[in-house]
């Protein structure tokens, strides 16, 4: 077996797509946004409910995609819970960044714990067009914390 | 990928050879190709042919008055007329060149459907249309009022001829359906559906963007009064699409675009158009590709279009019953009447997991909706996988999809 492709679908992956955590609309989500990729027709909404001082105290998301985007959609709401918006957006950035090769740079060390979970996800560099299966789930993320509706891969 | 020479004198080892990108390998495996139905590979020929054009036949058409912009044009207009012989139209004035077939529709449904389509106005097509027969006919509704209505097919894909006779009403003014489907391979019963619009004087339109392909077409014969479709998947380059109409239906069209070439006479008072079909070719037109579209025509013409029919339909009885030995696996589209198209579902496995694994095994499937989400929703699925076959593929490239398609269940268990 190719091994481009036994890093792309690791176990960790196919578990968090056939299982995923935080499948689920919470009643009390303070924000969502649809997230769709027009090219392949994944479509998914992520819920967020927002506390004092910015602080993402539940992340959730339904919907519908490939193995890689339920998996990344999957990964990054365990993730992102306990977070702020702010340091959700730097994981967002970092993630992005290793998901297209470039250079992560560094940002906050207190960070180094979730990136070094989200590497799971990484071998999507090997595959350009898969790219934005992983990172559909983060601009949705991102367009519900700033109170936009609708992402899209575009 | 090796294979005899049929007995029925179809030789697919010469044909394979035509075509260079045949022979090129993915991730150190043959390639194998059944992506046709969104754009074919090119043979020789037609390459051959465009380089020739740029190199020794290239200026203008249309303008020049010198040696290689006359000879230019000549390959242009031979062109066209190629297309009106391969499509048996009456005259080559009813053949438009256009951008491809989506650019075709919608310059019908922006000349005529604008001039002639009013508020209130039915336009009737099928659940299996591609966007590009869709979405032009919604920025009509949009711009004019008309109504669209949408005739159903069974779930095999069999289209209702009796459902869509029931559409047909005093204020339908406009059928427009695909000749083949690009996802469930389905031919419609184009004839049938020619006539029950004739009976009641509503024009026809047919995307033929897969039908030409696959089957064909003759337009006198069909008596079909629009039909649309695009080089690429015939052989021939992109950037090229042809629109047939018949010429008295293109004459009492107005431009679509403006621009120089479809003019008669400009003041910036009033301007004057050129009869068809230089009415509906403003600026420069696709010279060189015109001229790739001209040898596509004479290869698939060598080879003979019945016989590369019957080698898809070989492919395609071959690809049905080896695929349903794949455990999981799905096929979406049986109708009864069915080109050389295989959409498919693989358990729960989304499609763009199903291709990117088989891809690493070098065999190059669609995957998604296909441009045609209606017909998504009309099975229920979010997406296929779809395995399309064109006349260079073979049985041995049947069975590296289904052996390809092991390695997903491996991953996925």
């Amino acid at each position: 077996m190719d091994e481009d492709l036994r890093d792309l679908y690791q176990e960790v992956i196919l578990d968090h797509g056939k299982n995923p955590r935080n499948f689920r609309h919470p009643e009390d989500a303070t924000c969502e946004a649809h997230g769709n990729n027009p090219l392949c027709g994944d479509r998914l909404t992520v819920y967020l409910k927002l506390g004092k001082d910015k602080v993402i105290e539940d992340a959730a998301f339904e919907g519908r995609g490939c193995a890689i985007s339920v998996a990344s959609a999957s990964m990054m709401t365990d993730i992102v819970k306990g977070k702020t918006v702010a340091e959700a957006e730097e994981l967002f950035d970092r993630f992005h960044k290793m998901c297209t090769g470039e250079d992560e740079g560094t940002g906050a060390d207190e960070l180094e714990d979730e990136l070094e979970k989200l590497k799971v996800m990484s071998g999507v560099r090997q595959f350009p067009m898969r790219v934005k299966c992983a990172t559909l789930a983060w601009h949705t993320m991102n367009a519900a914390a700033h109170g936009e509706q609708k992402a899209t891969t575009e | 990928m090796p294979e005899r020479t049929a007995d029925d004198g179809y030789d697919i080892e010469r044909i394979r050879a035509d075509f260079p990108a045949l022979s090129l390998e993915v991730g150190g495996n043959p390639l194998v190709f059944l992506d046709s139905a969104a754009s074919a590979q090119k043979p020789r020929a037609v390459i051959d042919a465009m380089s020739n054009a740029y190199e020794r036949e290239y200026a203008n058409v249309h303008r020049g008055t010198y040696y290689l912009s006359q000879v230019a044009t000549e390959n242009y207009e031979n062109a066209r007329k190629k297309v009106a012989s391969f499509m048996n139209a009456a005259s080559a004035d009813e053949i438009v060149f256009t951008r491809n077939a989506t650019s075709a529709i919608n310059l019908v449904a922006s000349s005529y459907g604008r001039t002639f389509l009013k508020e209130g106005d039915e336009v009737v097509l099928s659940v299996m249309e591609h966007h590009a027969n869709i979405v032009p006919w919604q920025l009509l509704r949009d711009a004019t009022g008309i109504v669209i209505k949408v005739a159903p097919v069974d779930d095999d894909g069999n289209f209702l001829v009796d459902e869509f006779e029931k559409l047909l009403g005093p204020r339908t003014k406009l059928v427009a359906v695909t000749h083949v489907s690009n996802v469930l391979g389905t031919i419609t019963p184009v004839r049938e559906i020619i006539r029950l619009a004739h009976d009641r004087n509503i024009p026809v339109l047919l995307d033929g963007a897969q039908g030409i392909v696959h089957e064909g077409v003759d337009v006198q014969d069909l008596d079909v009064d629009f039909y649309v479709f695009t080089g690429h998947k015939l052989y021939g380059p992109t950037g090229i699409g042809v629109l047939y109409a018949k010429a008295d239906i293109l004459d009492k069209m107005p431009p679509y675009e403006g621009g120089g070439d479809m003019i008669a006479t400009v003041t910036f008072e009033k301007t004057t158009y050129r009869e068809p079909p230089a009415r509906f070719e403003a600026g420069t037109p696709p010279i060189v590709e015109a001229v790739g579209l001209d040898a596509a025509i004479d290869y698939v013409t060598a080879v003979g279009l019945d016989k590369i029919a019957a080698h898809e339909k070989k492919l395609l009885d071959y690809a049905m019953k080896r695929l349903a030995g794949v455990e999981g696996l799905k096929v979406v589209g049986t109708a009864q009447h069915k080109a050389g198209i295989v959409s498919f579902t693989f358990g729960d496995v989304h499609a763009h997991d199903v291709a990117t694994i088989i891809d690493s095994a070098g065999v190059a499937v669609r995957a998604g909706h296909h441009c045609a989400q209606p017909l998504m929703e009309r099975f229920g699925v979010d997406s296929t996988s779809r395995a399309s076959f064109a006349m260079y593929n073979t049985t041995a490239e049947v069975d590296a999809l289904a052996a390809a398609l092991e390695r997903v269940r491996e991953i996925f268990g």
